[in-house]
Order: C-alpha cells, then sequence, then structure tokens
C-alpha cells in the first residue's frame, strides 16, 4: 500500500515552533525592554514610593510610618512655596517655550538661506550641557558681574546692578527664562519636523479655496500639528516640571527658597538633609502632577473634533 | 587652648611625643614602638574620596605623602576627588549602597548620619590623641559618638575676616574693629567711603551658614538647648536679628543671592572692603597664578582678622570642619587604618598643615605650633579655628536633626528673610522655631 508522502510530515522542532510562534516572539522581543523598565524605572519608582511612607535616613533603613511625612510637609510652608514656585516655573516656562518654539519653528519652515545652518545653530542650546548653560547664567545673573546690567547702565538706561537672583520675583523671572532659552530648540526642533509632514497640496488647495495667512495656519498647520504639539509639550512639561540642574547651579532654591522646586527641595531634604523618607515624599508628590499634565495633554490636546479643525 | 611642653608631658605618651615633636626627628619612623600595629591585608588597595582642595598646597602635599606611604608599604592609594558639596550625597550612597571608596573626607556631621556603617577607629583616635596632646574639642565632637571614634577629626576649615587695609585706614579705623558695634560702625564707615562689606545670606553651604551662626552665637543665641529644645524664639535671637538688619544696610547690593563663591569673586575684583572667608581669598591673591599686577597689587593690601566678638565676649564660631572616616565595608580595614595613621602622624600631619597654607588648621593640639601660623601674619587668625570651634546645632547633640536643620537652611533663611524685610523678626524668628521643630520631631 502505498503511502503518501504527506501523511508522514516531520514534527517541526521546538525551535521552529518557537520562531512561527507570533506571541511567543514578540515576547522575546519585549523582554529586554520589559526587564529595562522593570530594573531602572519600576523598581525605583515602587522603592521611593516605599520610602515616602518610611522614616529612613542615610544610613538607617527606615520603617514604616504610613502618611506621617506627607502630613508634615501638609504643613510645611517651604514644601508649599516649593509647590507654588514648580508650578508657576511650569506654566509660565511651558507656554514661553511653546510660543517661542511654534514661531521659531515657523519660521525654519519657510525657505531660507543657509537653513541647514540656521537649524544646527538653534540646537545648540539643547546640546550644551545643562550645568554649562546654567554656569553661563549664572555669570550672567550674577549680582556684581552680570553683563545684562553692564550693558544696561552703559546705555544710561540704568544707574545700578540689577539685583537678578536676590530679589524673589527677579530670580523667579530669571531662572525661567533661562530655562525658556535652554527648552526653546526642542520645542522647535520637533514642531519643525511636525511642520514638514503637513502636505504641500493642503496648502494649495486652502490657497484657491480663499484663505488667507492666517486661515492656513489655524485651519491647516494647527490642526494637522496638533498631535506633534501635545506629545512636544508633553515632554517639555515634564522636563521642566523636573528641573533640577538649573536652579541648583543658579540659586540652590535660594533667595529665601523663592527659587526652590520641588524636585531640588526633595534633594536638599533627602541628600543634603539625610532625611530620606521626607525626600521621597517630595518626590512622590510631584507624580499627581506630573500624571495630571500628561492627561491634560492626551485627552485635552488630542481631541479628535479640535484636531480636524472643527470647534470645542 | 595652647598646647605646651608641659602639657604634653601630662598626657600618657608626653615623653615620646615630645621627643618627636620637640627635637623634630624628621627621619623618625611613622611606627612609632607603642603605636599600634596595622598590618595591611595582602595585596591591600585603597581608594580614598576627597574634596576637591581650595589650595593646591593642600592636594600636593597629601598626594606626596600618600605615596610615601605606598612606597613603605607597598600598599597602592588611589585619591579620588570630588567637588566639597557632592562629598555629603556620594559618602551618603557610599554608607547606603555599601559599597565605594574604602576612606574619605567628609563634613560636618555626616559621621552622625551613618555611624554605624563606620569603621571604629577609636584604637587609632586615642592612641593619636595622647601621642600629640590631645584632640580639639570641637573637631573631636564631630568624630566622635558615644565615646569611641567613629572618624579621625582631619581638619578645621578657618574663617575670619579678609579685608583691605588700605580702605579700612581710609574709613578712619587704624585696627580692625574687636567687636561687633565698632564693626558695624566700620562698615557704615567703608560704605560711605564707596568700598562697602559683603556677607552670604544666600544658600551657601559654607560661607552661609558661617555667617548666620556667628550672628547667633555672638549674640548669645542658639538653635536648641542641651536637651535639644529648639529655643531659637529668644531675646538673644532678637538681637542677632536686629544687628543683621543694621549690617545688611552697609552691604554692597545682591548679597541674599551669593552662594560661596560669590564673596571671593566681588573681594577679588575691588568690590568690597571686607568680607569672612577661608585664606583662600587671600592666597588667590597670593600666588596670583596669572601674574596680573593689579591682584599684585591687592594682595599686598590684604589683611586677615578674627570675627568680631559679639555680647557674649567670647570668640565662638562654626567653621567647617572635615573628619577621615573608613568605610565599614572596606576588604582592607587594616590598610586603611596604617594610612590614617601613617598621615596623622609626624613629620605627615606638619608638612600637610604647612602644605594648605593655613586653609587646613590641624585638630592635634601638638600641631598648634605649626612654623605655617608664623609664615605670614595673614595665616594668624586662622590658627585657632580648631580650639574657637563650637559644634553645629550647639548646645545640642550632633545628629540627624542638626544636620538637617542646617541642610535646610533654617538659620541662614531667617537672617535672610528679616534682613531683606519679607518678614518682621519676629515672624522670621517664629517660622525658624516652627522649621527646626520639625527636625527635633516636637
Amino acid at each position: 500500500m502505498a503511502v503518501t508522502t504527506a501523511d508522514v510530515q516531520p514534527r517541526p522542532s521546538f525551535l521552529s515552533r518557537v520562531a512561527e510562534s507570533r506571541g511567543l516572539l514578540s515576547f522575546g522581543f519585549m523582554l529586554p525592554t520589559v526587564v529595562l523598565l522593570l530594573v531602572f524605572l519600576t523598581y525605583p519608582l515602587g522603592l521611593g514610593v516605599w520610602l515616602g511612607f518610611t522614616d529612613a535616613r542615610i544610613g538607617r533603613p527606615g520603617v514604616f510610618i504610613g502618611l506621617e511625612n506627607y502630613e508634615y510637609l501638609w504643613d510645611d510652608s517651604v514644601f508649599w512655596l516649593s509647590v507654588f514656585n514648580t508650578l508657576l516655573y511650569t506654566v509660565s516656562a511651558s507656554i514661553l517655550k511653546f510660543a517661542l518654539g511654534l514661531w521659531l519653528a515657523l519660521l525654519l519652515n519657510e525657505n531660507l538661506p543657509f537653513k541647514s545652518f540656521f537649524r544646527a545653530v538653534v540646537l545648540l542650546p539643547w546640546v550644551v550641557p545643562t550645568v554649562l548653560s546654567a554656569i553661563a547664567f549664572w555669570w550672567i545673573y550674577d549680582s556684581q558681574f552680570s553683563i545684562l546690567s553692564w550693558a544696561l547702565m552703559q546705555m544710561g538706561l540704568i544707574d545700578h546692578n540689577i539685583n537678578f537672583l536676590g530679589d524673589p520675583q527677579n530670580a523667579r523671572a530669571s531662572v525661567i527664562a533661562a530655562n525658556v532659552w535652554r527648552g526653546i530648540p526642542f520645542v522647535a526642533i520637533t514642531l519643525l519636523a511636525g511642520l514638514q509632514t503637513i502636505p504641500q497640496s493642503l496648502y494649495e488647495a486652502a490657497t484657491l479655496d480663499g484663505a488667507g495667512r492666517w486661515q492656513l495656519f489655524r485651519y491647516v498647520t494647527l490642526p494637522l500639528l496638533t498631535p506633534i504639539i501635545a506629545i512636544t509639550m508633553t515632554f517639555s512639561v515634564l522636563f521642566t516640571f523636573t528641573d533640577f540642574q538649573l536652579i541648583y547651579v543658579l540659586t540652590r532654591g535660594g533667595p529665601v527658597n523663592a527659587t526652590h522646586l520641588m524636585a531640588t527641595l526633595s534633594f536638599q531634604r533627602g541628600i543634603s538633609g539625610g532625611q530620606l523618607g521626607e525626600g521621597a515624599a517630595i518626590a512622590v508628590a510631584m507624580i499627581p502632577f506630573l500624571l495630571g499634565a500628561i492627561l491634560f495633554s492626551y485627552f485635552g490636546l488630542q481631541r479628535r473634533r479640535w484636531q480636524q479643525g472643527g470647534g470645542d | 587652648m595652647r598646647f605646651t611642653r608641659r602639657d604634653v608631658i601630662r598626657t600618657g605618651a608626653g615623653a615620646a611625643a615630645a621627643g618627636a615633636i620637640g627635637n623634630r626627628l624628621l627621619g623618625t619612623p611613622a611606627f612609632a614602638q607603642d603605636a599600634p600595629k596595622y598590618t595591611p591585608e595582602k595585596g591591600a588597595k585603597l581608594r580614598l574620596l576627597r574634596w576637591s582642595p581650595f589650595v593646591q598646597g593642600d592636594e600636593t602635599a597629601w598626594l606626596a605623602l600618600t605615596k610615601k606611604f605606598t612606597d613603605a608599604t607597598g600598599v597602592e592609594v588611589r585619591v579620588d576627588k570630588e567637588s566639597w558639596e557632592d562629598i555629603r550625597p556620594k559618602a551618603a550612597v557610599a554608607a547606603n549602597v555599601g559599597s565605594g571608596p574604602d576612606l574619605m573626607f567628609v563634613w560636618f556631621d555626616d559621621p552622625f548620619q551613618y555611624p554605624d556603617k563606620l569603621l571604629d577607629v577609636t584604637d587609632l583616635g586615642d592612641y593619636l590623641g595622647k601621642k600629640y596632646g590631645g584632640w580639639h574639642e570641637g573637631p573631636k565632637t564631630y568624630a566622635t559618638k558615644d565615646g569611641k571614634f567613629i572618624g579621625l577629626p582631619l581638619a578645621t576649615i578657618g574663617n575670619a575676616i579678609v579685608y583691605r587695609e588700605s580702605w579700612v585706614k581710609e574709613a578712619g579705623f587704624s585696627e580692625f574693629p574687636k567687636d561687633t558695634d565698632s564693626f558695624l560702625d566700620l562698615c557704615k564707615a567703608v560704605q560711605a567711603k564707596g568700598h562697602p562689606a559683603g556677607f552670604t545670606h544666600g544658600h551657601g553651604v559654607g560661607d552661609g551658614n558661617n555667617y548666620a551662626h556667628w550672628l547667633l552665637w555672638s549674640h548669645g543665641g542658639k538653635m536648641v538647648d542641651e536637651n535639644s529644645k529648639v529655643v531659637i524664639n529668644s531675646p538673644e535671637t532678637m538681637k542677632a536679628i536686629e544687628y543683621a538688619q543694621a549690617l545688611y544696610k552697609t552691604f554692597i547690593p545682591g548679597t541674599e543671592s551669593w552662594l560661596d563663591v560669590n564673596n571671593n569673586r566681588a573681594f577679588l575684583a575691588g568690590e568690597l572692603s571686607v568680607i569672612a572667608n577661608g585664606i583662600s581669598a587671600y592666597e588667590t591673591a597670593r600666588i596670583n597664578k596669572d601674574k596680573d599686577p593689579k591682584l599684585a597689587e591687592m594682595a599686598k593690601d590684604i589683611r586677615t582678622a578674627s570675627l568680631p566678638i559679639g555680647p557674649i565676649g567670647k570668640a565662638v564660631e562654626l567653621y567647617q570642619v572635615t573628619s577621615a572616616v573608613i568605610f565599614n565595608y572596606t576588604p582592607y580595614p587594616n590598610a586603611a587604618k596604617a594610612y590614617l595613621q601613617f598621615m596623622f602622624e609626624e613629620p605627615q600631619m606638619s608638612e600637610w598643615v604647612k602644605g594648605s597654607s593655613g586653609y587646613c588648621c590641624q585638630t592635634l593640639k601638638a600641631y598648634d605650633d605649626n612654623p605655617i601660623w608664623k609664615a605670614d601674619p595673614n595665616y594668624a587668625p586662622y590658627a585657632k579655628a580648631s580650639a574657637t570651634l563650637r559644634n553645629n546645632g550647639y548646645a545640642g547633640p550632633l545628629g540627624y536633626a542638626s544636620a538637617a536643620t542646617m541642610a535646610d537652611y533654617v538659620l541662614v533663611d531667617m537672617f535672610a528673610k528679616a534682613v531683606t524685610g519679607r518678614a518682621t523678626p519676629q515672624e522670621a524668628m517664629e517660622e525658624a522655631e516652627k522649621r527646626a521643630n520639625r527636625y527635633y520631631r516636637v
């Protein structure tokens, strides 16, 4: 009796079954990322949250004390000042970075001579390490040797040095300005990338329909750019909210805590002061604000109707 | 307190020390006969993490002496350095994770943050104390807990008035004022002449804290009493704040934003007549790396003096104190102890203090007569740093609360708030009291 070859096909080997299994293969590819995220993100985050519920100090593990750290912070005027400073810093700097970054992106999107050169130059503030740019700003804002004060005095506009970092209002404005200077390139270049994905034909069609420059921007550019704006601004807000280096170099939270952000206060209390639990609690207190910012950008800025040119 | 020959003889090992120091037997082996013997472990290698030097001579001397130790014992020592403000977090991380340098130079109450992670060096501390006329009490407080040495007091970084003699004379003062009232008069006078004074009211870890503590203590105020009860809200503190307010009016604008380097910078640029600083401000001008003729001229005009004495009638100051600690995770505890023993012995310690050009003040009394203190009249005010030092968190014990209160700039902010008019003296005191109470857990 003849036996057809189809009936005796060899059983696939284990390896080839694994190679052909989409589920297992996907899992294998994801594994390195999952491990990295678990080790470097989930574990530290979990540890930070746990430390916030303990009285851990440097050199001592600490015991669970429930919400005591948070209760202390609730009554702590410096903590609330740092919350206010962080919100002011984040909101002001983000708005300015967005407005100026978008403006710069629109300019760079035009057909300028030496376009590539300008695009590269714009990235410089972003490329320079934060600590270096912070040190440059430290000199710019120096109470005795500020180049700004010197220039204004030479022009006869002021008769004494500006107290950039000594006066609370000036200090807040100064650190925000430094952050904006540093953050603009990120916003500008990312939005520029978004602008270049908008098909030229849409502008041509709108122009044929009689749209002006403002209408082109409002009804073509902006709606199509919104998804990238949402992502860019989410990142920008996160970077700004968690800023540390700039403040640490420029003012170390002074004068009289007027520029202390939650991140710098967390470091000051947790590491310099040795109160790891309290420092962790301050850092954990940042999470709701960060989540709020993310949710706002996802559910607020990414609304489909708005993106498609509709009203709210 | 001065160390005399009679004091030496009173101590147990007086005779040995008198021989070693008095006769300057530089060729004497560092490991004297009665010294504890630490035999370095086989294949021992050490790593020391220290703060970046403020005076180059300090590092040069330390490295040369370390090489001497390596030549004598075969133990290789790698010396790394970090900015002085980064030492605290680095030490904290090393202590917490149980890995890192074998030895570290740490600041202030750092050893009290993780005492159980540090190697007990009581045998070495007692031996050195006996041999070298005893430890100065202030720095010893920072390195001993419950009668045990958890580190060796390495040095006190003195702080003194640094001023321009010609401008002080021009303001009508033939010598630098010794009390707080005439000091205020001087500051008013130099301001009127266009050469104001400037003291740090910002978050400068060293200068900010030194100035704030001098203001408080010289007027009899204190953060806590002997039982760690917060007593900052007091008539003495009020007097200190009022004095600070009067003084602040004479300062160059912007001192509330100053960090540690601002006063040096403004002083060396000729903007200020009077600051308080370590010897580094004067040394920068004296050494004058760039051969700047203006700076050379300035160096000749710079003088130093002890900070004026306040109503309490005696000199009491904070100063920066550094201790050498060995982490108990080190696989080479004997090598580490042998290294410290070697460095603290004559002639090594003498050479190091000398090399530091007055920046690092000795902690062992036998080294009080180091020739460096007479090498330049400007070094003299820094010679007594270890003797007039008062510990942080006075009059309470050192510990988590004192460290955290200082790290949170409670005192610095109290004065800054009041002098800049953002709070009344009473409000500033009450806020400081509330903030300190959080750490002293009331």
